[in-house]
């Protein structure tokens, strides 16, 4: 045990603002927009790229980029936070509704798994995706989401860890069984919740 | 879950070294309490509280490698930080630390699994990728390795005497350098950011399938990540972990 442990000599550069009680606990504010991924970019042309609703539904659904980017979008400005200790305020997307992508879905699937270009997985209860809590992004601050942050679609998740909002997202399927991603199978918490800190295995 | 979560504790580690590496970076070697060991390539959350409570938590590579007693940290002092000054300026020996570890099961790498491997180091990013080279050398490993590394100059290559050490007895190790902002005079080596051109000229190739490694700045990661894919490289065999002020 370590508690009570005081650094000999550290002060601390805070920066005491109104925006603390936005900051969880062990983050730090940054300006820029950190990338942080696990191997190359993918670049998938939008020609080729779909999203797709699949697993335990009546039969999967598909729509093309332009399909895709003709469902109503919507603005989102959130903060976000990485377990790799940044966060970041204020962040302005666009993208469509994961509740938009299933509706009219019947299913019995109480999780869904994020699969993305590239072979990244992310796994998700179904009730943190829905209730306007989560959107395939395409836009970032007014321009087209970049590949290096995940363009042309990423998942947005802000409400935990930033990991959870995969990049080069193809779509979601629906399953009755968690199944742990890449990340999560690696020492990262299943849940990720950046206000409890659940950064590994046992946060 | 397969395996049962293990919570990672925060404990308080006892610095018994400090060596500058650079102008710029200082290595911390640490004996850890139960330390566990590690697999090269991981690193470890440092976590500093003040008096008062306030606390501040940042990451840091693994540049020993577990076979080594001591855990070393590389440190690069970034002058507008807050965690960072306060390792190179203000912690010395005898101080304790607090960290938990180690992290990442990703980006790491043990002798068994073979090679070759491909390094490409920018800066600080390094540090990870110095693990994985002391791990083959304690190891008796003799995977076919070649590092290329990015530096700003000559001075601020980070362990280079150790690097020119282990390459010199070792054919199966090779090491290129590339000097991004100055070069000593009679430098015969690269001068400029790493490109396709150059991981052409230097890397395995995408035939020989190499384990590569790459670890610096966003957009060396990116370039080299990228260059790679476009030699042929299989994206399944690229791992990529970025450093820098905000990425790690």
């Amino acid at each position: 045990m370590s508690g009570g442990f005081i650094s000999r000599g550290f002060r601390g550069r805070r920066r005491r603002t109104e925006d603390d009680d936005r900051v969880p606990p062990g983050q730090y504010l940054v300006d820029g927009f950190p990338v942080l991924s696990a191997g190359p970019t993918p670049h998938t042309p939008l020609a080729e790229w779909s999203f797709t609703i699949e697993g335990e539904v009546d039969g999967p659904r598909t729509w093309s980029w332009e399909e895709f980017r003709a469902l109503p979008s919507e603005e989102i400005t959130r903060d976000i936070h990485c377990v790799t200790k940044w966060s970041k305020l204020g962040t302005t997307w666009e993208g469509v509704s994961v509740d938009t992508l299933l509706e009219g879905v019947n299913t019995a699937a109480e999780y869904v798994v994020a699969f993305a270009d590239g072979g990244y997985r992310t796994n998700l209860p179904l009730g943190e995706v829905t209730g306007g809590k989560a959107w395939v992004a395409h836009t970032y601050a007014g321009e087209p989401l970049s590949p290096e942050h995940g363009g042309p679609a990423r998942l947005l998740v802000p409400h935990l860890y930033f990991w959870k909002s995969a990049k080069w997202v193809r779509g979601l399927r629906l399953v009755t069984e968690d199944e742990p991603g890449f990340w999560e199978s690696l020492g990262y918490h299943n849940h990720g919740d950046p206000w409890r800190e659940q950064r590994y295995w046992g946060d | 879950m397969a395996e049962l979560p293990r919570k990672l504790a925060w404990r308080v580690a006892e610095v018994v070294e400090t060596s500058p590496d650079t102008p710029r970076t200082k290595s911390l070697f640490l004996e850890v309490p139960d330390w566990e060991g590690h697999r090269a390539g991981q690193h470890v959350d440092v976590r500093l509280t003040a008096e008062d409570g306030y606390q501040a938590e940042r990451s840091y590579s693994i540049a020993s490698a577990p076979e080594d007693g001591r855990v070393e940290l590389l440190v690069e002092r970034l002058d507008d930080g807050e965690v960072s000054p306060y390792l190179t300026d203000e912690l010395r020996a005898g101080d304790g630390l607090e960290l938990r570890g180690p992290i990442g099961g990703w980006f790491a790498w043990e002798a068994r699994e073979g090679g070759p491997l491909l390094l490409v180091a920018g800066g600080s990013g390094i540090a990870p990728l110095m693990a994985m080279i002391r791990h083959r050398r304690a190891a008796g490993n003799d995977v076919p390795v070649r590092l290329l590394f990015s530096s700003r100059s000559y001075e601020e290559i980070i362990f280079r005497e150790e690097l020119e050490r282990l390459a010199a007895g070792d054919e199966t190790l090779e090491i290129i350098h590339t000097l991004t902002r100055s070069a000593p005079p009679g430098w015969e080596g690269y001068e400029r950011r790493i490109d396709e051109e150059m991981l052409g000229e230097v890397a395995f190739s995408g035939e020989e399938r190499p384990l590569a490694f790459v670890c610096g700045p966003t957009p060396l990661v990116e370039a080299v990540a990228t260059a790679l894919v476009g030699l042929g490289h299989d994206p399944a065999r690229v791992k990529t972990e970025r450093f820098g002020p905000t990425g790690g």
